[in-house]
C-alpha cells in the first residue's frame, strides 16, 4: 500500500485516496468548437507514461479536495504532490536520490 | 521437431526420458525479415503461427524482450469463457473458445484445455437481472449460457457457501464450454509450432524503436540485439504497447495498470469449476498441480513494476474466505503481479494503426488470455492483407473518435 502526502493533511495511507488518472488535462473551454479529434483526446488518449508521471488523487475519505502527484510509475514511488493550481515543484525528479528509485519504500 | 504421440511418450518413458529435443530453435536475429512480431506473449506467438500456417509468411520473427511468456500469458489465471455482452464481442470470444476447443490436436502439444463450467454468481436483485439480460444475450448471438437457481450452483460446486454470508448467493450464470487451460503451454505450444514453420522466436531482444521511410512507413525496427528491416510490424506487447507507440508518436486509449493473483498450497481435487464473483471480487479455479489459483483486482494506480499492494489480494482472500469457509486456514503459496493495458470500453484494439506497416493488439486488459488463439488468428489476417478480418473488424482505434464502444464494462465479469 502506497504512503500518500495529502498537501492539506499530510501523510496517510493509499485507502484514504482515489486515483483520479492522469493530470492536466484540461476540458476545451468550448467543447462544440474543437475538432473530433481534439475532443477524442481530451476524452480518451492518455500518455501512459513508463516513468515520471502527473497524476491526480483525491483525498476521498480525508478532506476531500483533489491534488496533482508526481509518481515514477517504474518505482510507484512519489516525487512530489501539490495542490490544484500550483506547478509541480521544479525539478522533483531531479532532486530524487537514484538510490531511493528503486527501493519498494516512500519518500 | 519431433511430433508428439502416445508411442513417441511410451519409447521416452522407457528410456528414462533421455533424447527429448528443445521444443522450437533458438534464432538469431537476421537482418530483415517479411513481417515481425514485438512481443512473444500468447498472442504474438499465436499471430506469428496463423501468419506462417495461413498466409504462407515463413520469413518472420516474434522479438521478445524477456523471454516467451514471461508477460501477462504466464501470470493470468487462465479462465476460458466467451459470454460477453455485445454481439461484436461474442463473435471475437466465441471465435476463439472454438479454436481451444482443437488446439492441442492443431498443435500437438497439449494445452490442457478443461472446459469445466465457468460459473458467475449472483449476489444482488441487480446482478441477478445484468446476468438474466447477459444469458439472453448470449443465446440470441448463439453462445452457450444458463441460469442455476442458488441449489444447482450449490450442486455445480459441492464448496460454495449459498446463505449464511454476507452476500447470500441467489443464482448464477454458467457457460458450460468455458473453462481453463495452462498457460504456459500455450505460449510453448504456439512458438514450437511456429518455429517448425520458419519462424524464428528471439528472447531477449527488446525493441527500442521503430524506424520509418520517407513517405512515414515502417521500414525497420531498433532492438537491444541490432536494427532488423520489415514493411510490417505487429505490436502485441499488452502493458507496455503504450511505450512502443510512442517510438512514433501516437497515444492510445490505453492505461497501463498491475493485476495480481495468487495461488496456495496445492492440496487434493476438491474444485470442480471455475467461480467467479463480480460484486464480492473473486474468482478461483484449482489448477491440475492441485493449488488454488485465486485472481485479485487492479490497483487504483497506473504502475509499470509488476506488483501491486497487498490490500487487494487480501480483500480477494475475503471474499473467498466468506464463499468457501473451507478454504480459510489454507496457506498461500505465491502471489504476483501482471501490467495489464486496459481502454475505456474494455474492449481490445485489433487493428491497422496510421502509421502504414504497424498494426496493433492490445487492450485486452484484464482477460485477454481466454482469447488467445482468436486474436492471434484475426491479427494474423489484419497483418498479412492489410485489412482486418470481418471479426475485428469493429475492434479499430477509431471507433473511440467515430462513438461506437463496445462497453464490456459489466462483462469484464470483475470489476476492474
Ligand atoms: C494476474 C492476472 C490474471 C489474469 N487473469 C485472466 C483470466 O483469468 N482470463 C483471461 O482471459 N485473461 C486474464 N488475464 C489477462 C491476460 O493475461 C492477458 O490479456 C493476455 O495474457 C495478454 O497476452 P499477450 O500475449 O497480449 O501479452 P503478454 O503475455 O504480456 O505478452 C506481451 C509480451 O511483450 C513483451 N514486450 C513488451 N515490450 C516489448 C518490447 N519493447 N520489445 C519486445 N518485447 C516486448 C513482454 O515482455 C511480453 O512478454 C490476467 C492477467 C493478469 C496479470
Ligand atoms: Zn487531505
Amino acid at each position: 500500500m502506497l504512503l500518500i502526502e495529502c498537501p492539506y493533511c499530510g501523510p496517510r495511507p493509499e485507502l484514504e485516496f482515489s486515483h483520479g488518472g492522469q493530470a492536466h488535462i484540461a476540458r476545451p473551454q468550448n467543447p462544440a468548437e474543437v475538432s473530433v479529434q481534439e475532443w477524442t483526446d481530451f476524452l480518451y488518449m492518455r500518455s501512459n507514461l513508463k516513468g515520471v508521471h502527473a497524476e491526480r488523487w483525491r483525498h476521498t475519505h480525508g478532506c476531500a479536495r483533489f491534488f496533482n502527484a508526481l509518481r515514477d510509475t517504474t518505482t510507484d514511488m512519489f516525487l512530489a504532490t501539490y495542490k490544484v493550481g500550483e506547478q509541480a515543484p521544479p525539478g522533483a525528479a531531479a532532486a530524487m536520490p537514484a538510490a531511493n528509485r528503486t527501493s519498494k519504500g516512500q519518500p | 521437431m519431433q511430433p508428439f504421440s502416445g508411442l513417441t511418450l511410451l519409447r521416452r518413458g522407457l528410456s528414462g526420458q533421455r533424447g527429448w529435443t528443445p521444443q522450437w530453435r533458438r534464432a538469431q536475429p537476421k537482418p530483415s525479415y517479411d513481417a515481425v512480431i514485438v512481443g512473444g506473449g500468447g498472442h504474438g506467438l499465436g499471430a506469428s503461427y496463423y501468419l506462417a500456417r495461413e498466409h504462407g509468411l515463413k520469413n518472420i520473427a516474434v522479438l521478445e524482450k524477456g523471454w516467451i511468456g514471461g508477460g501477462n500469458t504466464g501470470r493470468n489465471t487462465t479462465i476460458i469463457r466467451s459470454n460477453y455482452l455485445f454481439d461484436e464481442s461474442a463473435a471475437l470470444y466465441d471465435h476463439a473458445l472454438k479454436l481451444w476447443e482443437n488446439l492441442s490436436e492443431e498443435l500437438n502439444y497439449n494445452v490442457m484445455f478443461s472446459p469445466r463450467g465457468v460459473m458467475m454468481l449472483a449476489h444482488t436483485v441487480h446482478d441477478v437481472q445484468v446476468s438474466k439480460r447477459h444469458i439472453h444475450a448470449n443465446r440470441a448471438a448463439g453462445v452457450d449460457n444458463e441460469w442455476l437457481t442458488p441449489a444447482q450452483a450449490r450442486a455445480f460446486c459441492p464448496v460454495l457457501k449459498i446463505d449464511d454470508i454476507r452476500y447470500p448467493v441467489l443464482g448464477a450464470a454458467l457457460q458450460r464450454r468455458g473453462g481453463t487451460a495452462r498457460h504456459d503451454a500455450v505460449a510453448w505450444g504456439f512458438a514450437r509450432a511456429a518455429s517448425a514453420l520458419g519462424v524464428d522466436i528471439i528472447e531477449n531482444c527488446e525493441v527500442t524503436g521503430i524506424r520509418r521511410d520517407a513517405k512515414g512507413a515502417v521500414e525497420a525496427v531498433e532492438t537491444t540485439r541490432g536494427l532488423i528491416r520489415t514493411p510490417k510490424v505487429g505490436v502485441s506487447a499488452a502493458g507496455h504497447t503504450s511505450v512502443i507507440m510512442k517510438m512514433v508518436g501516437l497515444q492510445l486509449p490505453l492505461e497501463s495498470f498491475p493485476l495480481q493473483a495468487l495461488v496456495s498450497e496445492p492440496v487434493k481435487p476438491i474444485f470442480p469449476c471455475v467461480v467467479m464473483s463480480n460484486t464480492i471480487h473473486a474468482y478461483i479455479s484449482q489448477s491440475d498441480k492441485g493449488e488454488l489459483v485465486i485472481g485479485a483486482g487492479t490497483d487504483a494506480y497506473t504502475s509499470y513494476t509488476q506488483r501491486g499492494g497487498l490490500h487487494i489480494d487480501s480483500h480477494a482472500l475475503e471474499a473467498i474466505c466468506e464463499l468457501f469457509p473451507m478454504f480459510r486456514r489454507m496457506r498461500m503459496l505465491r502471489s504476483w503481479g501482471g501490467i495489464v493495458d486496459v481502454t475505456p470500453d474494455r474492449s481490445p484494439i485489433i487493428a491497422k494503426t496510421p502509421v502504414p506497416g504497424l498494426y496493433v493488439n492490445c487492450g485486452w486488459g484484464t482477460g485477454g488470455f481466454k482469447a488467445t488463439p482468436g486474436s492471434g488468428h484475426v491479427f494474423a489476417h489484419t497483418i498479412a492483407r492489410d485489412e482486418p478480418h470481418p471479426i475485428n473488424a469493429p475492434f479499430t482505434i477509431e471507433r473511440f473518435r467515430d462513438g461506437h464502444l463496445i462497453d464490456e464494462a459489466a462483462a469484464a465479469a470483475v470489476a476492474h
